[in-house]
This record gives C-alpha cells, sequence and structure tokens, in this order.
C-alpha cells in the first residue's frame, strides 16, 4: 500500500460516496445546472485554494488571503469609480500589488525565521486594514466591460452554465498541477515542507523558493479577489472574513499533509468541491441550518488529520523496521 | 526579587505610560478619574474593563505559548460558553447551574485541544484550528442561530455591574491573574511548563510528566476563555454566536507576544501579557477618544506584530551577538596592537 496517494483516493471516494447519497435523495444533483453552479460558486475558493496548496506543501501557511481578497475587491471598485481606468488594466496593477505583498511576507517569513502564521498574521491585518481605508462601505461596480465579463458563459447540455469563472479556476488548478508536480520549483517546495535543513544539504535556495511560494500565494488571493468581484458585482471590506480558514480547510480535506511535504494540487479541488457538495445538499435540503457545513467540515478535518498521523506513524514504523 | 520583576515588566509598563501620555495628548481628559453614585468613572476605567476578556484570554495564552504550542480556538470557546449561560438563564435553570455548566464547557473544550495536543500529537495550531471551524457551528446549534437574550439581573452583574468602586469584569481579571501568578510562580507548577516548552522530550526524561501537564493547560485557557466568554455574553445581555468573541484570538496572542513572551516556548511572564492586553485595549480606545478612525487599529496593530517580530527574531539576533562579537574581536586586536 502506497502510503503517499491514500488520501488523495480517501477524498476522492468521500466526494463520489457523497454525491451518491446525494443522488439518491435528489436525483436533479447530477444536472449541469448544479454541477454548473457548484464550480460558479466555488470559483473565489478554488482559486486561493491552489496557492494556499502550495504555501501548505513548502511547510508554511497564509492566514492573510481572506483579507487581500477583500481589499482586491475595494481596491478594483475604487479604482474604477475613481480613475476611469479599464478593468483589464486595474487587474493587471491589483495583480502586481498582491504579489509583491505575498513576496514580501514571504521574505520576512525567511529573513526573520520566524512562525509563517504570525508573520502572515500581521499581513492579514494590514490588508483589512488597507481596505477599511480605501472604504468602509460596499462599494458598487457599474462597468460594461464587468457586465459582459458576469453574462459569459456557455450553455452545456442540459441548460447548465459553465461561467467564465468556473473555467478560469480548472484552469488555475491545472496550472498549480504543472507548478507543484512538473517543475523544479515545485521540487524544491516539496522538499523544504519534507525537511528544511535537508532541503538545504540537498541544495534547495531556500530563501528563493519561500519568497516565490508567497507570492504565488498573493498572486492567486489577488486573482481570488477578481473573481469574487465579477461574482458579487461589488468591493466590500467586510467580505470574505475567514476565508483563509475554508481555503486551509479545502487543502486538509484534499489529502495535503499540514505539516507540509505531501499532497496533491488535484486532492484541493477535490476537497473544494466536496465543501461545495456538503453546502450545495443543505440547500436542497432547506430544513438543515447553515451552521451544520461547519461541523461536518470539522469532522471532515479532524477525520483527515488522524488519517494522516496514523500514515505518517505507520510508514515511520516500517522505516525503522525496514532498511537498515 | 522585586526589582528583577520590575526591570522583567519595563518594555511593557514604558510602552504603556508612553501611550498613555500619547492619547492624553490629543485627548486631554484621558486621565481624569472621577467618584460617582460610589463607583470610579473615568477613560482609564473603561480601558481596565474593556481589557476583561483579552486579559483573562491572555492568561491562558501565556500558558500555552509556553509549552510552545498555540490555541487558536479561543474565540469559537467564548462563543460556546456564551451559547450555554445563555441557553440556561433563558431556559430557567438558574444562575448557578448557569456558569457551572458554561466553565465545564470551557474545561471540556480545553480537554478536547489538550487531549488531541498532548496524546494524539496532532501540532497545536492544527488540532485547535478543528475546534476553530467547528465551535462556532456548535454555538449556533445552542443558540438555534438566534441571538438568545436574557433578562437575569445578577448574570448582568457580572458584565456590567460594579463591586468595591471598579466594575466587576475588573475584579474577574485581576483575580485571575493573581491566583494564576501565585498558584505558578509559588509552586514549581510555572517551572515545569517551561521545561516542557523548551524541550519536551528532555523534561519527560527527568520525570515531568508532560502529556498530563499539556492537557491541564489546555484546560485552563478553556477555563479563561469560558469566563471571558460569560463576561461578554453579561455585558450585552445575549448570546451572539457569530460574533462573540470573533478575532480574540489573535489580540489575546498578540498581548503575550506585546508582553515579551516568546512564540518558540519556555520562560513566560503572565503580568507582561495582562500588560499587554491593556496596551491593546488602550490603543484601541485612544485612536477613538483621539478622533482618529477606528479603521487604523487593524493597521497599528500589523506595524506592532512586525516590530515585535524583529525584536523576537532568533535570526536576527543571532546576527547582532555575531555583529557585537566581532567588534569586541577588533577592539580587542586594535588594544593589543597598542600595547605592543
Amino acid at each position: 500500500m502506497n502510503t503517499r496517494t491514500l488520501p488523495l483516493y480517501v477524498t476522492i471516494a468521500i466526494f463520489l460516496v457523497g454525491y451518491l447519497i446525494c443522488w439518491l435523495q435528489y436525483p436533479n444533483i447530477l444536472s449541469t445546472r448544479v454541477v454548473g453552479n457548484l464550480l460558479t460558486d466555488n470559483a473565489y475558493l478554488g482559486i486561493v485554494a491552489v496557492g494556499m496548496t502550495l504555501v501548505i506543501l513548502s511547510g508554511g501557511i497564509d492566514l492573510s488571503v481572506g483579507s487581500v481578497i477583500a481589499f482586491s475587491g475595494v481596491f478594483i471598485a475604487v479604482m474604477l469609480r475613481d480613475s476611469g481606468l479599464h478593468p483589464l488594466l486595474v487587474f493587471a496593477l491589483l495583480l502586481a500589488l498582491t504579489t509583491a505583498f505575498g513576496a514580501a511576507m514571504g521574505w520576512l517569513v525567511y529573513w526573520l525565521a520566524m512562525p509563517a502564521f504570525i508573520v502572515t498574521l500581521a499581513g492579514m491585518f494590514l490588508a483589512r486594514g488597507a481596505a477599511y481605508l480605501l472604504s468602509v462601505d460596499s462599494v458598487p461596480i457599474q462597468h460594461d466591460f464587468y457586465r459582459m465579463l458576469q453574462g459569459a458563459y456557455w450553455l452545456m447540455p442540459g441548460r447548465g452554465r459553465l461561467t467564465l469563472i468556473g473555467v478560469l479556476m480548472l484552469a488555475v488548478v491545472a496550472a498549480g498541477i504543472v507548478i507543484a508536480h512538473k517543475t523544479r520549483f515545485g521540487t524544491s517546495v516539496f522538499a523544504l515542507g519534507g525537511g528544511e535543513a535537508t532541503a538545504r544539504l540537498m541544495g534547495v535556495r531556500q530563501g528563493r523558493t519561500t519568497v516565490l511560494v508567497y507570492a504565488f500565494s498573493g498572486l492567486t488571493a489577488g486573482l481570488s479577489g477578481i473573481v469574487f468581484s465579477i461574482y458579487t458585482g461589488s468591493g466590500y471590506s467586510l467580505g470574505t472574513v475567514g476565508t483563509e480558514l475554508t481555503a486551509i480547510a479545502c487543502v486538509v480535506i484534499g489529502g495535503t499533509l499540514l505539516s507540509g511535504g505531501a499532497g496533491y494540487m488535484f486532492g484541493t479541488l477535490v476537497g473544494v468541491l466536496t465543501m461545495g457538495l456538503i453546502q450545495t445538499y443543505i440547500v436542497f435540503d432547506g430544513s438543515l441550518s447553515s451552521w451544520w457545513t461547519k461541523i461536518v467540515i470539522g469532522i471532515l478535518i479532524l477525520a483527515f488529520i488522524l488519517l494522516q498521523k496514523g500514515l505518517v506513524r505507520l510508514s515511520q514504523a516500517r522505516l525503522n523496521a525496514g532498511e537498515p | 526579587m522585586m526589582p528583577q520583576v520590575l526591570t522583567r515588566l519595563a518594555p511593557q509598563l514604558i510602552a504603556l505610560v508612553v501611550l498613555m501620555g500619547l492619547v492624553t495628548l490629543f485627548y486631554p481628559g484621558f486621565l481624569s478619574i472621577s467618584y460617582s453614585d460610589g463607583r470610579l468613572v473615568g477613560p482609564m476605567i473603561d480601558v481596565l474593563k474593556r481589557s476583561a476578556p483579552v486579559a483573562l484570554l491572555a492568561i491562558g495564552m501565556t500558558l500555552v505559548i509556553a509549552t510552545r504550542g498555540i490555541d487558536l480556538s479561543v474565540g469559537a470557546i467564548v462563543a460556546i460558553c456564551g451559547a450555554v449561560a445563555a441557553y440556561m438563564i433563558a431556559s430557567g435553570y438558574g444562575l448557578p447551574l448557569a456558569l457551572a455548566l458554561a466553565l465545564v464547557a470551557g474545561l471540556a473544550a480545553g480537554l478536547w485541544n489538550g487531549v488531541l495536543v498532548a496524546v494524539i500529537g496532532v501540532q497545536p495550531f492544527v488540532a485547535t484550528l478543528i475546534l476553530m471551524t467547528m465551535g462556532r457551528g456548535i454555538a449556533q446549534l445552542i443558540t438555534e442561530g438566534r441571538i438568545l437574550t436574557f433578562t437575569d439581573p445578577a448574570f448582568a452583574f457580572i458584565g456590567s455591574g460594579t463591586a468595591l468602586g471598579l466594575p466587576v469584569p475588573v475584579w474577574i481579571w485581576l483575580g485571575a491573574a493573581v491566583l494564576a501568578v501565585a498558584l505558578l510562580r509559588r509552586t514549581a507548577l510555572g517551572m515545569l511548563i517551561e521545561a516542557v516548552g523548551i524541550n519536551r522530550k528532555a523534561s519527560a526524561v527527568a520525570g515531568v510528566n508532560a502529556t498530563v501537564l499539556l492537557v491541564a493547560v489546555y484546560m485552563a485557557m478553556g477555563l479563561c476563555a469560558a469566563l471571558a466568554g460569560l463576561i461578554i455574553t453579561a455585558d450585552i445581555r445575549g448570546a451572539d454566536a457569530n460574533n462573540a468573541g470573533l478575532w480574540l484570538e489573535l489580540d489575546a496572542i498578540l498581548a503575550v507576544v506585546i508582553g515579551g513572551n516568546s512564540l518558540l516556548g519556555g520562560r513566560f511572564s503572565i503580568a507582561a501579557a495582562v500588560i499587554g492586553a491593556l496596551i491593546i485595549q488602550t490603543i484601541t480606545i485612544g485612536i477613538r477618544l483621539a478622533g482618529f478612525p477606528s479603521e487604523y487599529n487593524l493597521v497599528i496593530k500589523a506595524v506592532l506584530v512586525l516590530v515585535i517580530l524583529v525584536l523576537q527574531s532568533p535570526r536576527i539576533a543571532s546576527e547582532y551577538a555575531f555583529w557585537r562579537q566581532e567588534a569586541r574581536r577588533k577592539r580587542e586586536a586594535q588594544l593589543k596592537g597598542a600595547g605592543r
């Protein structure tokens, strides 16, 4: 039995079994409409979870992403309202800003040699504070280009809508898979998460890799902010509170080891879809309350952490017993 | 003994005094305290009262951080305990039972975290994340998603009453802090906690029962969170499962690190952490009184965290030590050269 791929199989099995249970109760859940909405509603979460997966694989954590998404929305809304720049130019400015913000946090994590969660905690305060300073109220976005983006979809058979932001999410996941599993940088990230000292001895450039990982997370958070602003049509500095926790939960349910060094980018997509499935089920049921989402997600996280704890012990025992 | 304690607390005390001075510059009435209707009134008393939740949490968080841990779930525990107390009162079970059950709920939450960390061996950050996600769901389950309100003057007294001239919450956090310091520093308990934080394996080899100690520390944290939850719920006379204790875990961690306690575990000072809580509250109220928009609050907190990070960084400390050693070596070489 390969202990490395088992969490991924468990993730996929849980999703399929969950979908089966939902389908037995509500056959409509298999329609392309529901599937399309599942992708659209969770697009921003999926995009930010890709960045979070890479950070967690490197042995870190990024608590700032929820605040960065909120900042992005407010930044876009205020810029479009006040400056008259084209949205695409605003997007480019924003992505440069959030990527630089992430890179700065990565540099601090490396340079100060302090726990990543406290550095990114400062980032969380800073980004949320910056959003407040831009505007405390919700700012609506009214631009023809935005209306075009919101209306862009491909009608699937069965009248389901595959929206632009849904496709963008899948594209980001695909890019994430390539970066994490097929590039030299991705290998460095895995090595760093497996053990810093070992990685350094192997010749991984720790500083460069750390900065790039957090820069990537900043980039996906900015992209997620753009998608969220398209989805809601406004920018609100109090929005997406706690998204960082939801993203971490998706990564863990997706089978990635929270201490870093092992996991699959594809699992994160399944984790996001599982999270969306729970919410869809609650909407279909109608009588269940939304707080059950939190409890079920908590139980799922617990189950995965215990599973991984068991697997790590198992492989440790095998190492000790096996080859000298 | 006393001068030693003062040296340890000096940076925090100086920071607090400077901050109070700064606020007074912008708002001259800040330090005025008057006595009316049998109680003290003034902005400083307000700071003391509103510090209660963070100060209580900081007491427990200091211990958790001293064991090289962290507890992210305290905000959720605050919400759960508040919901339990409000539910019991609203259902007519009476105050003593409501208080007891809320405290038991806090202890149970701490036990859950402690077992995950100490017995199963999950990293503290991850273990407490589970309750952080789940806790608010559980609190909403108890209140059924509504804001549970109640009218019980005896319970409200805990949050907004006055005793011996000071608000009751002030007495609660002062009492908890004095009790904790006495319990930890008059016995070997505090030293054992530091030992586990510095090196759990070595302390276990030396005969410290690290597992029991860790569980006890997380349970103490749960108890502190329960007290904070009671105060918050009693103060607003209602349990808000969504917003009670929101972000309090971050303020508590911030208070502990402002108190000069290392996030990497080991030596700790509860008094310094409580002063840290006062510093945070002085900033919050000071910004409001000085007429700045409260949005600046988060930015200032971010800058504070960054400054503390630089001060605590092991890499910067070692580079500074190396630089000083180099300088001394150069000086000595020069002296030798001059002597010859």
